[in-house]
């Protein structure tokens, strides 16, 4: 009869103990890293560029990923790897990645679609939609849609801009010849010198605006 | 009587004016029991002086709102945000954001150089990426993203280990980025930042 009652007894103390050493084991979430492979170097990616890949403003301007078409994201990483674009940050993480996992990782964030970032001014965006849809004629400056799209979605190697970071594109199209062209007349960026060339910063600006906006 | 009454209305005016004044400091002297009084941390709690006002703002915010929740948070900020308001919060993080601050040089030098390497370049193998991308090239901060040059190596060591074993998960990206850090790779990058200064160009 008594050692029926120590029995007892000590069962509910290891059933209260093993309850309270379960609770305190939920109490701290620890973070879970994704499987390995093409997931775990998405996960990489979000890491700077946003949890959906919309981008982030950090000290430099991490430029959203999510939409753009699955080529252009395959040949920009290229491009790091073949210094035809030169960015000391985005060198290290393309060879970082297998080149086997480009199209699978291109393809998962072509397939995104979260709302823009966001942030930007918005005053000079008229000026910037007309701009966009029917260029500067008087200024050699072509309209920007013929290329990027009239919804700004972008096609094949070709960048989307709708929903683009405000202060990425102004950097990109203020600086091109730093931050683009490096590889010469054979890439495809090539194409958009004469036309930043002609643009002034303030239709830089609305530009930028404009299609920061869109989604 | 009429003496009295003199008396009464220039205490009064005195602490009309006094009041306001009295109110600010009482609220920064407040905060420097901790992190001592020109703001350059002490012990476990951060260095305040030259961090990034909306970061200040921010982080008083999540303590406030119960966000920021890593123990020593919960043990002492939690209770020293619960009654302040927007206004007061703006003004401390004006206050202690405008201090010089100092490098703590806590850390151990033999790992500094390792530790330059991560904050820089990241380890592309493992998916750690480069602080800096965020931090800036000094790891001076910007904006809300916090200034980590020259905190002690004992708080940011602390930190990232708050943030690998799942606290404060509000400070996205940061659990992800530190449960991937080896406790080597901690001690690597707090050693580094404990001894950078602020830059010349800020001076």
């Amino acid at each position: 009869m008594r050692a029926a009652h120590w029995r007892v007894a000590l069962q509910a103390a290891l059933a209260s103990f093993l309850t309270a050493a379960t609770l305190s084991a939920d109490a701290g979430e620890k973070y879970v890293h994704a499987a390995r492979g093409a997931e775990a170097k998405f996960e990489y990616c979000t890491t700077c560029h946003g949890p959906s890949a919309q981008g982030f403003r950090g000290f430099y301007v991490m430029p959203r990923l999510a939409g753009q078409p699955a080529q252009y994201i395959e040949n920009q990483l290229l491009a790091f790897l073949q210094q035809r674009r030169r960015n000391p940050v985005m060198a290290n993480v393309a060879h970082g990645i297998t080149p086997s996992m480009f199209p699978a990782l291109a393809k998962r964030m072509s397939a995104l679609n979260p709302p823009p970032f966001g942030g930007a001014p918005s005053g000079e965006a008229a000026l910037g939609r007309e701009i966009f849809a029917h260029g500067l004629p008087d200024q050699n400056v072509p309209a920007c849609s013929a290329c990027h799209g009239p919804d700004a979605k972008g096609q094949r190697e070709i960048p989307r801009l709708a929903g683009q970071l405000y202060w990425y594109m102004v950097q990109t199209l203020s600086l091109w010849n730093s931050e683009r062209g490096q590889g010469g007349r054979e890439d495809i960026s090539w194409i958009m010198r004469p036309t930043v060339a002609n643009l002034t910063p303030k239709q830089i600006q609305a530009v930028a605006e404009y299609v920061s906006a869109l989604r | 009587m009429s003496r009295i009454l003199r008396k009464i209305s220039v205490l009064t005016l005195a602490l009309l004016i006094a009041g306001p004044i009295w109110a600010d400091e009482l609220a920064i002297r407040n905060c420097g029991w901790c992190h001592g009084m020109s703001g350059q941390g002490y012990s476990k709690a951060p260095r305040l002086a030259g961090q990034r006002r909306d970061y200040i703002v921010n982080q008083l915010r999540a303590f406030a709102t119960h966000q920021r929740d890593e123990t020593l948070g919960v043990k002492y900020m939690w209770n020293a945000t619960a009654n302040l308001d927007p206004l007061t919060a703006g003004k401390l993080a004006d206050y202690f954001s405008a201090l010089p601050p100092e490098a703590m040089k806590d850390g151990e030098s033999d790992l500094v150089v390792d530790g330059r390497a991560i904050f820089e370049n990241g380890v592309p193998d493992e998916n750690i990426p480069a602080c800096q991308a965020c931090h800036g090239p000094q790891a001076q901060g910007v904006r809300a993203l916090p200034r980590l040059g020259g905190l002690s190596f004992l708080y940011l060591k602390r930190r990232l280990e708050d943030w690998a074993q799942g606290r404060d998960l509000s400070g996205t990206p940061m659990p992800r980025i530190a449960a991937a850090l080896s406790p080597t790779q901690i001690a690597a990058l707090a050693s580094f930042l404990s001894f950078v200064e602020v830059g010349a160009s800020e001076r």
